[in-house]
């Protein structure tokens, strides 16, 4: 999709097979993430925070950084007891970065998350 | 309103903003000539970023600075600006668009929304034109797209204020002046002099040097973290090599490109044969590539896969160190 000529033809096939390998390997790796997060979260290990953002393929600064909370706190907001005490205006700022509705953090389901 | 603006594909998104604006202004510069002037041939390695959960590695230099030398080599002025208020980038780029000059704005890429869910990925340093609004939605001419696309006002805000590593925050840039004459021949001799200082410098995060360390790493790795992350990130490798608008070979094609127009320009036959000999290099970065690619398919394992993928790159770094000193000596 990216590069426009075709004149390099054996070359080219090669190379988008390796492109199509690397990326497909590197989904698979993110896809696994998301899996192992789900069922982290669902265990109750984890608060659905830490999901949402393996959904979105960030990590931690990264999330810090669109939430505007210190990566310090979001680490803390990963553990389930302090993910229950956070406020509503909170929650909203972390919903609004996934753009999801704050409930869908609150009663956490797997199903209606894509 | 719509500037009447010529959208061209190209295989980069940072050459190909450049010879579109540029050609907007009546200056014809080929994709590989902007990327050969503005000294766009590079390797880096910062294994103290993080990108995609793996070390940086950049066939590369740092976004905007292909653009910056480019107009500076060719006495073009280019009006940068950054802001810390989304109203207030959206108001500048607003009104530029009213002025009637397109403006090329860095982007993250996760929030493209034109963009395929593989690509989606959390990278800051792409670049797009916009040449008009229309309603609420604004214009864009995307050089990696072979059409031109649009993108809400909220979508544009989201991407020019993307997080994380290089944060365009809301980076803006339009050409403010062009030159009354282009001197191509000595532009393109500063471009491939830089390229050969900055392939051959004495440091160990650029150059030939950095590939040196990388090929050092790749042995060590599968001991110290792991095969499985020791895959990821050669991926990561191929990926920044690839794809992305790399034209292949982390751009040793498109440079070979250039080196064959500037032997027309410099009349110098010699580059003609640099050009050949750089093809060469690039076919060999593919093969690395092929390489790498080997173990997600037969799923090898063994250290010994590993020190031929460094064994290559060591070879690779060394070829273009002798490559670089003859293109020096060439000029």
């Amino acid at each position: 999709m990216l590069d426009e000529e075709g004149n390099y033809t054996t070359a080219r096939s090669a190379g988008w097979e390796v492109k199509t390998l690397a990326i497909n390997e590197s989904i698979r790796l993110i896809e696994e993430r998301v899996a192992d997060t789900k069922r982290r979260v669902l265990s109750g290990e984890l608060s659905p925070i830490a999901y949402y953002m393996e959904l979105n393929r960030m990590d931690v600064p990264l999330l810090a950084s669109y939430v505007g909370i210190h990566r310090f706190f979001v680490k803390r907001h990963f553990n389930p007891k302090r993910f229950r005490k956070l406020s509503a205006r909170t929650l909203a700022r972390y919903a609004k970065v996934f753009e999801i509705k704050p409930e869908q953090l609150t009663s956490f389901n797997p199903a209606d998350a894509e | 309103m719509k500037i009447d603006f010529q959208h061209k594909q190209s295989a980069h998104c940072e050459n190909g903003v450049i010879s579109n604006l540029v050609a907007h202004h009546g200056v014809s510069i080929s994709e590989p000539m902007a990327f050969g002037i503005g000294s766009g041939l590079f390797f880096t390695y910062l294994p103290f970023i993080q990108v995609n959960f793996a070390p940086g590695f950049s066939y590369r230099p740092m976004p905007g600075a292909i653009f910056n030398r480019m107009a500076r080599r060719l006495g073009v002025k280019v009006k940068h600006m950054r802001f810390s208020d989304p109203r207030q980038a959206e108001a500048v780029l607003e009104e530029k668009l009213r002025q009637g000059i397109p403006v090329g704005l860095q982007v993250g890429v996760f929030n493209l929304t034109y963009f395929p869910d593989d690509y989606r990925f959390h990278f800051n340093a792409h670049n797009l034109v916009v040449y008009g609004k229309e309603g609420d939605e604004y214009l864009i001419s995307d050089p990696v797209m072979d059409y031109t696309t649009r993108l809400s006002r909220e979508e544009l805000e989201k991407v020019r204020f993307a997080k994380g590593a290089l944060a365009p925050r809301g980076h803006l840039y339009y050409i403010e002046r062009m030159p009354n004459q282009i001197a191509l021949g000595a532009a393109i001799r500063k471009g491939i002099r830089q390229t050969c200082n900055d392939m051959l410098a004495p440091v160990p995060i650029v150059g030939v040097r950095a590939m040196r360390w990388v090929a050092k790493n790749i042995r060590k790795w599968p001991k110290k973290i792991g095969i499985k992350k020791t895959n990821h990130y050669l991926g990561q490798l191929i990926r920044m090599q690839e794809e992305i608008g790399t034209g292949g070979g982390g751009f040793r094609f498109i440079y070979a490109a250039f080196l064959a127009e500037a032997a027309e320009v410099l009349g110098n036959p010699e580059l003609k044969t640099r050009s050949a000999e750089m093809t060469e290099i690039g076919d060999a970065w593919r093969d690395f590539a092929l390489n790498i690619s080997r173990i997600y398919k037969n799923r090898k394992v063994g250290d010994e896969i590993y020190d031929e993928l460094a064994d290559q790159l060591w070879r690779l770094s060394e070829r273009e160190k002798a490559f670089f000193k003859r293109l020096k000596a060439t000029l």
